[in-house]
């Protein structure tokens, strides 16, 4: 038996220290619990007083996750209107319709009780493919960087047909968002204008370091030939659907040109699904500090950006937000989930359990 | 001249005429082994290992990778990983190309002819003399000129050819001998050879030198192979006739069969699987694709213009597109990681102590490293008997001379003798007393076992005698007959010198009829001093009693009475008979003799033709039965094997009384069998009939209808039959057992029985049967044994393992594991091999999860981004998932993985049986593995998905862009990997603690690294996910959908697992319960909750047998049937 088998081995082992001294032993392997596999070691092992247990906890755990996030996502204002214009009837309908250039459409807007503070305003498009592969990798993060140069990545928008080097280069800079927002409160019949605080809507680091301009000043004569950086001692194209250059896109704000623009980075950051919302403004603190007070308000749009043609749809967003992000229910209600059925399941086991195990009481 | 385009038929060459031997443009003694310079080093390596299929997948992957219409991954995703294995590779044949060029070059010597110099080995050619010196390592195959010891003999170690270490002796021919080291006269010497064709047969050689017209015979005698080393002898001279890659050494080289194991054979036709999987998933893509560009793309191409307009071509670029990024579900660098583990495991048997024999200096050696796994798999074993099962030290016990039976149980004074060999212990003094009274029977029967053997004496003393013998058969013999006052002292070809008595007597010696295992018998033919002519004849006694005049009768029915009753104690028995020779007669046979020994053609065939003829009419002296005792452990051993539903097949030499008795005493065969069928049929049909007595009896049922099986699937089932029972075949009945009509029956007999004796079996009948069982059972078979005759059974098994023990190292060096002890098998084959075959299966389960996982979660997204080949992760991620992020932890789970510790193991045999059952890895376990993927993946990417869907930061900023959903899923997708890592893995050891760990810790240094500033402003187009961690990783929801995914995850395995550990526990569920119960009630005495995760303390491994565990021990039966 296994006993009479281990002396055998005892034996060995002590017919070498009889013999003593290492030379004669001289292939003896090493006697380390590595070597001889005997590493300490916890050894888990799935037994019922872990595993029922741990799944009532965390059911239980879960279920609290759930119903907090739950409630707070519950607790998150959100107003969503569509102003696509593909239906007669809409407000933007004629716009959708006609190829206007910043042909302008309103949008009312109700709203029943306050709209708690900080307000997010957010653009929002559907059927959208910015995660599509191509399009994805047609941008040049060197020029984004300063240096002006388009590369082969952002064909066929590298440059125009006069070999003139596009820049911002790309189908994402090309396909920039360029309908534009303007919010007014109806007080008393009257409209006032709500003021919106675009600073500081890209990420920090984009603004700070990903993307950086020219270092000409003014930024306009990086553009115009005058930099001596540039290969081509030619005149910079704008991407072919802008309307206007990239040091002109915030004319108010000379710091919000060029590549640091704040509504091109925003736009820049591709979305991951095929609907996606960016960030357009925040509703200025200063003048609401509590947030949208109940009233009417009215939207107008510029209405530049044509989806109709792949079936997008475009809409506008208000939002406030939590300690969770944006609202989205989901994640509560799949906590919920998972917790209850961690102790539904937890049930189901202690009855197998107590079955298989104690089958002499039944 | 004569140029041989095809091969050789006969070999002639003329000493010192390099211009004829060089017309037959023999090989040179320059082997090339190295196989790389300096410079052509890079482009050879190369292309050789572009050869192997994974690096030319590789290479098709980065050249579809360098289309830019297909890219859809950068290329270093490919290079770095491809870079990686060249490296190590190219790394490791080099150094081995440094070791084999290192040889060629060193050694120098001495070349015979008109003017001395000295030439390196390499530039040796055939029909050169050379001189060699003491210690000098013989590297071409030489026929011996002359010699400095008398005789022209010379002493050679064998130990690198065939492992043995005791000295052997060549003599040279007296014609060549008188050559001596006089250089002119060998110069001059232009003796002609002709001999057999190079040939890998290391223990024979025909061949015939001419010298001055007349003919000498050549044989074994006379050559120095390739690989012995001179030793005793101060210088002796050769010629050479076999020159490098001719050697015999050489020819034996690389003619082994490469052993794959049956995961290797399962993993290749995963590998198709995965591959046609693979295509299939593509097409699905590429089809998706062409629906995408044909209803949506083409409204999109206002932002995204096409570079081509047909939906179709675009489908095909995704199709390959799509190759790229899904090709991580072909396992290429599985094979990497399966071959270090297979090292790692070999090397832990190299270092177990508890297979390391202290009495020989021994450790259990691991000699091929692609087997391990199958080691915990096996359900046959094949075993050797003498040396084996046994000791192989003999003992001389017992014998009978002229019908009269000595020893019974006194011990026995030798003083009488000055020459006695002091250890040497017999136990019956009437014997001592016969010989004393010049009974001539009993001197006869001595001075036959002193005189008819090959043993060498060495006297280094007066008085001091060591006899080297080849067989520990032969020692005992004749270390009985010195005891007994028959000293052997010394030998020379041509006579015996013994010690009779006291008085010297030296006999010539005039032909010995050597031994083999055809014949199983030896004769000396020598005239005694006083001139007489006699034949001594030792043999198996079967053997012999064919060949006794018909006087013998009745002394042949007294022996076979005593020799029953030794064999039924388990004696090894030999016969022993000697006539006197007519020397008219002897005249005209010697002649003959010389002329068969002379023959080129069938000189064997002649030789056992004159064997036969003089060896008959002899007279029956008596027989000795020598004892082997059985190694320790070997009972125990065999017990827990078949406990582990192991089938133990004996194959033996031995007669079936003493086989039947060794497999009592080792408890193969049982008391309490129900019964033990002995086959013993001299006829076809005889034999036929009792194999189908044996099954009806078995199993009624199963008897008559006999085994039709298909042609395609020749798999013969296992049959349940209730009831222990034994099978003992005999030799002859096993050759028509063996038969291609009788095959089937006779194996599926067999395989009903719990044991199996094979007697009288031939080397080549032992590699017959366990070939027989590979053809027709699915089943892993295993061989072990320790001498030559084993080699041809060893390496016929899917695994060999060699007993270093008494016989030589021939079947180690054929063997893929060795050891000293049988006992060490049951450590093998129930700790190692279980630990190997679990550990690899976890760890390949856990590889195709782990890759398949990652994998599919880019098919989810395919739906989501158009078909465009667009990746979920970071390029950095993909490069470093299986180099650098789960490459460590599943290493160290398949290197310390053990689900029950080694004692454990062997107290529960039967958690062996999952392996042979093949449970742990299958096609049916890779199959639910892919659907634990799919599920695994869908909740990778849809819990992600759906948590971000419109979603946004705690500041209102974008949080669903591309990036930060890349970070967010390939942060879950290492959690729940890591997580579900940590359920495989049943022994946290601190190292795969720290692997674990270390490898998520180094997944978030890397990807803050990748991500910073510094980087970007390095390489901007490089690392463009600039920030992404830390706006990411900051955020609460974030980290909620990682913690929800993993445990999503994990918690239908974990459901699953218990559940089944309920409903239906297996074997390893049984014994961790145990063990867990066990120790609970070890430590924490009184303690309620028998849930608690467990330390494995030193304690519990020093004292973990309980009585309620202890195996009782079977009382081993010591008598006969």
């Amino acid at each position: 038996d296994v006993k009479s088998y281990r002396k055998v081995q005892e034996d060995d082992d002590a017919d070498g220290a009889r013999v003593g001294g290492n030379e004669k032993f001289t292939n003896r392997p090493d006697n380390t619990a590595f070597t001889q596999q005997r590493l300490p070691a916890w050894q888990p092992i799935l037994s019922a007083g872990i595993v029922i247990p741990g799944f009532v906890l965390i059911g239980l755990a879960f279920i609290g996750v759930g119903v907090a996030l739950f409630v707070t996502s519950r607790s998150i204002q959100v107003l969503e209107r569509d102003y696509t214009g593909d239906e007669s009837g809409t407000p933007c309908a004629s716009c959708a319709n006609s190829n206007v250039q910043n042909c302008i459409c309103t949008l009312n807007i109700t709203v029943e009780t306050l709209f708690k503070g900080p307000v997010f305003f957010y653009y929002g498009l559907s059927n959208y493919f910015q995660n599509y592969r191509r399009y994805g990798t047609s941008k040049d993060d060197n020029q984004l960087y300063g240096v002006l140069n388009p590369s082969d990545n952002c064909a066929p928008y590298a440059y125009n047909s006069n070999n003139q080097p596009i820049v911002p280069c790309g189908s994402i800079a090309n396909s920039m968002f360029n309908d534009t927002f303007k919010l007014y409160q109806t007080v008393n019949g009257t409209r006032q204008e709500v003021s919106l605080d675009g600073k500081g809507i890209a990420w920090w680091t984009d603004y700070n370091i990903k993307y950086r301009n020219p270092t000409n000043n003014p930024l306009k004569d990086a553009f115009n030939g005058s930099n001596s950086g540039l290969f081509y001692r030619n005149f910079l194209i704008n991407p072919i659907y802008w309307s206007k250059p990239a040091y002109e896109l915030d004319t108010s704000d000379p710091s919000n040109n060029g590549f640091v623009n704040q509504d091109f980075l925003v736009w820049m950051r591709r979305a991951a699904l095929p609907d996606f919302r960016k960030l357009y403004r925040r509703i200025s603190q200063d003048k609401y500090p509590d947030g949208l007070p109940a009233g009417n308000y009215s939207l107008e749009i510029t209405y530049n950006y044509r989806v109709y043609r792949f079936s997008g749809k475009k809409k506008v967003v208000f939002s406030n937000v939590s300690w969770m992000g944006g609202k989205n229910e989901f994640l509560g209600i799949a906590y919920l989930v998972v917790g209850s059925m961690c102790v539904f399941m937890s049930i189901v086991m202690l009855i197998v359990y107590a079955k298989f195990k104690f089958p002499d009481e039944e | 001249m004569v140029v041989l385009f095809f091969s050789e038929l006969e070999r002639k060459l003329r000493a010192n005429d390099r211009e004829y031997n060089l017309s037959f443009k023999y090989a040179t003694n320059a082997i090339k082994t190295s196989k790389y310079n300096l410079f052509t080093f890079l482009p050879l390596n190369l292309f050789e290992q572009f050869q192997r299929i994974a690096n030319a997948y590789f290479l098709f992957l980065l050249v579809l990778q360098v289309i830019p219409q297909i890219s859809s991954l950068s290329w270093f995703t490919t290079v770095v990983p491809l870079i990686l294995v060249l490296t190590v590779t190219a790394a490791k044949d080099a150094t081995d190309d440094i070791v084999s060029t290192f040889e060629n070059v060193f050694f120098s010597l001495f070349i015979v002819n008109k003017r001395d110099r000295t030439e390196k080995w390499m530039n040796v050619q055939v029909g050169d003399i050379i001189k060699l010196e003491n210690n000098q390592f013989v590297t071409a195959d030489l026929m011996l000129l002359s010699s400095s010891e008398p005789l022209n003999l010379v002493y050679i170690e064998t130990a690198e050819l065939d492992g043995e270490t005791n000295l052997k002796v060549r003599q040279a021919l007296p014609v060549t001998g008188d050559l001596g080291d006089d250089i002119e006269k060998l110069a001059d010497f232009n003796g002609e050879v002709r001999c057999e064709p190079p040939n890998n047969r290391l223990d024979r050689f025909k061949g015939v030198l001419t010298f001055a017209g007349q003919k000498y015979s050549l044989d074994n005698e006379k050559i120095l192979l390739r690989g012995c080393t001179l030793r005793n002898t101060e210088w002796c001279f050769g010629l050479v006739l076999f020159g490098g890659p001719e050697t015999k050494l050489m020819q034996n080289c690389g003619k082994s069969t490469f052993k794959r194991t049956s995961i290797d054979r399962l993993m290749n036709i995963l590998v198709i699987f995965i591959f046609g999987f693979l295509a299939f998933m593509c097409s699905v893509l590429a089809i998706g694709n062409y629906m995408w560009e044909k209803n949506e793309g083409s409204q999109f191409t206002v932002f995204l213009p096409r570079l081509q307009d047909n939906p179709a071509f675009s489908s095909f670029l995704t199709f390959w597109s799509y190759v790229i990024i899904l090709n991580t579900v072909v396992p290429i660098s599985l094979y990497v990681s399966v071959e270090i583990i297979r090292l790692g495991n070999s090397f832990y048997i190299d270092w177990d102590r508890k297979m390391y024999f202290a009495r020989s200096d021994t450790p259990a050696e691991a000699r091929t490293t692609t087997l391990n796994e199958e080691l915990g798999q096996i359900k046959y074993v094949f075993s050797d008997k003498t040396g084996t099962l046994t000791q192989n030290i003999m003992i001389f016990n017992k014998c009978t001379i002229n019908g009269k039976c000595y020893g019974k149980i006194y011990t026995v004074d030798f003083s009488f003798n000055p020459l006695a060999d002091t250890r040497f212990v017999f136990h019956d003094h009437a014997l001592v007393e016969a010989v004393k009274l010049e009974n001539p029977e009993v001197h006869t029967f001595f001075r036959l076992l002193a005189l008819c053997h090959t043993v060498m004496a060495e006297e280094k003393k007066e008085g001091e005698l060591f006899y080297q013998a080849q067989s520990p058969d032969e020692g005992a013999l004749v270390t009985a007959a010195r005891n007994f006052g028959f000293v052997f002292r010394s030998r020379t070809p041509d006579s015996i010198s013994i010690v009779e008595m006291g008085k010297q007597h030296s006999y010539e010696l005039l032909a010995i009829l050597d031994f083999n295992n055809v014949r199983k018998r030896m004769s000396v033919i020598v005239r005694s001093p006083e001139g007489k002519l006699s034949l001594y004849c030792k043999g198996a006694d079967t053997i012999i009693y064919e060949r006794l005049h018909q006087s013998c009768s009745k002394l042949m029915d007294v022996t076979t009475e005593h020799l029953n009753e030794f064999a039924g104690d388990g004696l090894r028995t030999l016969a022993l008979a000697y006539k006197d020779l007519d020397e008219e007669y002897f005249n005209q046979w010697i002649q003959r003799h010389h002329e068969a020994n002379t023959a080129l053609e069938d000189r064997e065939g002649k030789l056992d033709e004159l064997y036969e003829e003089i060896e008959k009419d002899l007279l029956l002296l008596g027989a000795t039965a020598i004892e082997d005792k059985l190694q320790d452990g070997v009972p125990q051993t065999i017990e827990q094997l078949s406990k582990a539903d192991i089938k133990i097949w004996v194959l033996t030499g031995d007669k079936q009384e003493t086989a039947e008795n060794i497999g009592y005493s080792c408890n193969l065969l049982r008391e309490e069998m129900n019964d033990v069928f002995i086959i013993s049929g001299n006829s076809l049909e005889d034999v036929r009939q009792e194999l189908r007595n044996a099954r009806t009896s078995m199993k009624p049922d199963a008897a008559e209808n006999s085994v039709f099986l298909p042609e395609m699937d020749k798999v013969v089932t296992d049959e349940v039959v209730s009831g222990e029972y034994g099978l003992v075949i005999n030799g002859h009945s096993l050759a028509y057992a063996l038969e291609h009509s009788l095959e089937l029956e006779f194996l599926r007999t067999a395989c009903m029985c719990k044991a199996v004796i094979c007697c009288r079996v031939t080397p080549l009948q032992k590699a017959q049967v366990v070939e027989l069982v590979k053809k027709y059972k699915k089943a892993v078979t295993l061989a072990i044994g320790d001498g030559a005759n084993d080699v041809s059974m060893i390496k016929a098994a899917h695994i060999g393992v060699g007993i270093s023990g008494q016989e030589g190292m021939q079947a180690v060096l054929s063997s893929d594991y060795s050891f000293a002890q049988f006992r060490f098998l049951q450590r093998l084959l129930l700790v190692h091999g279980r630990w190997s075959y679990l550990r690899m299966c976890k760890f390949l389960r856990y590889f195709f999860y782990k890759n398949f996982t990652f994998t599919f979660v880019h098919f989810w997204f395919a739906f989501f981004c158009g078909f465009s080949a667009q990746t979920v992760y970071d390029e950095w991620f993909i490069t470093l998932y299986n180099l650098m992020y789960t490459a460590l932890p599943v290493l160290g789970m398949s290197l310390f993985d053990q689900d029950v510790n080694d004692v454990w193991s062997f107290q529960h045999p039967q958690l062996y049986v999952p392996g042979q059952l093949n449970l742990y890895f299958s096609k049916k376990s890779f199959f639910k593995c892919a659907l634990h993927s799919c599920y695994s993946s869908l909740v990778l990417f849809f819990i992600p998905y759906a948590a971000m869907y419109d979603t946004v930061r705690d500041d209102g900023k974008d949080i669903a862009d591309y990036q930060s959903f890349a970070l967010l899923t390939q942060t879950c997708l290492l959690f729940a990997v890591s997580i579900q890592l940590g359920f495989e893995m049943s022994y946290w050891t601190a190292v795969t603690i720290f692997f674990v760990l270390g490898s998520l810790a180094m997944y978030f240094a890397v990807t803050f690294t990748m991500y910073s500033n510094g980087m970007f402003t390095i390489l901007p187009s490089a690392f463009p996910f600039i920030g992404t961690a830390r706006n990411t990783l900051s955020q609460p929801n974030v980290w909620l959908t990682i913690f929800l995914t993993s445990i999503l995850c994990v918690l239908p395995v974990v459901t699953c697992r218990f559940l089944m550990m309920q409903l239906c526990p297996t074997i390893n569920d049984k014994v961790s319960e145990e063990m867990l119960l066990l120790f609970v009630l070890d430590v924490f005495k009184p303690v309620e909750t028998r849930g608690k995760i467990i330390l494995q303390s030193r304690s519990l491994q020093s004292n973990p047998v309980t009585s309620s565990f202890r195996i009782n021990a079977d009382i081993i039966p010591k008598d006969g049937p």
